[in-house]
């Protein structure tokens, strides 16, 4: 296998642009990326899409985006996989270029959400779950969430306000970010009296409805000037409704990409100098957390609240707002992680910037951990 | 929603029938073709219809089809026979539900399918009354 590195990052600032439909987005994170690795040449284009059936009643996106970049006849596919359908991407790509198929694969993700009403925007998150046993109890993803947050109060005794705590950290990074859908603070007080979403977890700890593309141009290591290493790129699996896992406490998918991540890389949690998780809602990432190994079971939340998680703790996290205030376009998400974290290794990130950053990691999960993908990326 | 879609998950949903693997007895609810162990051999098997709550939420924002209802309880419920099963829980406000509370299999509509649709009905459960 060869050592991928990413050569370009572009990115759209994540909103809900009413005049702008899912092609000029993707078009403008992918030129976006080959203009940052100044590069033209593209052999194979991954389009990470998870609701375009549902929200725009559109599939067949990879040569739809292909002919939006400008370049048609480009062998192109879409990537489905839930919530993860970015980070799944950005795997798919960097088995293209690893195992010397291609040379310079294009991975973008774009999500329209805002074109439809709540209630169906609803719909078509759960659609990631069993539609026959889940979905049709009415569950929400934000209730099946909150199931999990529930339980986890009851085993450990966290309290709502510590879990609560990630959505104000998360926020605390996105302010000054020019690409971020919320950059602003959000105190934890706001937090724990904004309306209940689903019952314990409320709607400020819930990331919103947003539009946006990020994407990524990959390329052989050794062809790559400056290029920022793929060290390693995991995906696995969990059994797909909460009911079917044994401790639903414990993301399966997200220890077994982490664990085998950590391997491929020669790395251990301790080496990590930054992080972005998935914290579509609080408890999300607190979990996320804990099953990538920078907290034990159950203290994940008391870690966060206590500040560990900032930018000058212990695991610099979510450092520009995360899913909750940079803003989780879905299909793009896993991907917009990419590319904060290259910004980070550049030494590219402002304001924002972790000192020093070398070796980084994004994890991108579907559902409540039914699919989960862990990248560790390098500064060479 | 396809009148055979609805048809096919009656039973199960109906009577809480999954099924039981004919190698190693693990139960599997809803079905799956293969058991974990490898065995694609399988046996009818009737759940618990009494279980306890393993923690619930309360949904106030519906996916479509399930607005009228909201806000409903929607429940991690493990049955007598260790079984687990996402359901709703009905004929209690949510603020009486509790973690431990005792449930049993109750009979329901769960959604209409557009206004000239199809009523589906299934499993929700309910408290246990002493
Ligand atoms: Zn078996």
């Amino acid at each position: 296998m060869r050592k991928v590195a990413v050569a370009g990052i572009g990115f759209t600032k994540v909103g809900e642009p009413w005049e702008r439909n899912v092609k000029e987005l993707f078009a403008e994170a992918a030129l976006g990326a080959l203009k940052d690795a100044a590069h033209t040449e593209v052999e194979h284009l991954y389009v990470a899409n998870m609701m375009g059936a549902h929200l725009q009643g559109q599939i067949g996106m990879g040569a739809m985006m292909a002919e939006a970049i400008g370049r048609p006849g480009l062998p192109a596919v879409r990537i489905e996989a839930g919530q993860a359908s970015g980070g799944v991407a950005f795997h798919e790509g960097v088995k293209a270029v690893a195992s010397g198929m291609s040379d310079w694969v294009l991975v973008g993700g774009v999500e329209k959400m805002s074109d439809l009403l709540p209630e169906a925007v609803a719909t078509a998150l759960v659609g990631a779950e069993d539609q026959e046993y889940t979905a049709y109890t009415g569950v929400t993803k934000t209730g099946l969430s909150a199931i999990l947050h529930r339980l986890y109060s009851h085993e450990y005794g966290a309290s709502p306000e510590e879990i609560g705590w990630f959505a104000a950290r998360s926020h605390d990074n996105a302010v000054g970010v020019t690409h971020a859908q919320y950059p602003f603070k959000l105190s934890i007080e706001r937090v724990m009296t904004s309306p209940m979403e689903a019952d314990p977890i409320r709607m400020m700890e819930c990331a919103a409805v947003a539009d946006g593309a990020a994407a990524v141009l990959l390329g052989p290591a050794d062809k790559v000037a400056n290029g920022i290493e793929v060290a390693a790129s995991t995906v696995a699996t969990d059994h797909l409704s909460l009911a079917a896992r044994k401790n639903p406490l414990t993301l399966i998918a997200v220890k077994k990409a982490a664990d085998k991540a950590y391997e491929i890389a020669k790395t251990k949690p301790k080496d990590i100098d930054v992080l972005e998780v998935t914290d579509d809602t609080t408890i999300d990432g607190v979990l996320s957390l804990e099953d990538l190994g920078f907290a034990e079971k159950g203290k994940g939340a008391k870690m966060v609240a206590q500040g560990h998680t900032t930018r000058t703790g212990e695991i610099p996290t979510n450092n520009f707002g995360g899913l909750k205030a940079r803003g989780n376009p879905i299909g793009a998400t896993g991907l917009y992680q990419i590319a904060e974290t290259v910004m980070q290794l550049r030494g590219e990130a402002g304001a924002n910037q972790v000192p020093d950053a070398k070796i980084g990691m994004a994890q991108s999960m579907a559902g409540v951990g039914s699919t989960c993908s862990v990248a560790i990326l390098r500064r060479v | 929603m396809s009148v055979p879609r609805y048809w096919r998950e009656e039973k199960p949903r109906y009577r809480l029938m999954g099924e039981e693997c004919a190698k190693c007895g693990a139960k599997y609810y809803p079905k799956t073709p293969v058991c974990a162990c490898g065995s694609t051999e399988f046996k009818p098997y009737k759940l618990a219809e009494m279980g306890k709550l393993k923690s619930w939420t309360v949904i106030r924002n519906a996916p479509v089809g399930y607005e009228r209802f909201t806000p409903y309880v929607v429940a991690l419920i493990e049955l007598d026979d260790g079984v687990q099963i996402l359901s709703q829980v009905v004929d209690v406000e949510p603020e009486a539900v509790k973690v431990g509370m005792k449930v049993e299999y109750a009979f329901r509509k769960v959604t209409e399918d557009g206004q000239a649709g199809l009523l589906q009905y299934g499993y929700k459960f309910r408290p246990v009354v002493d």
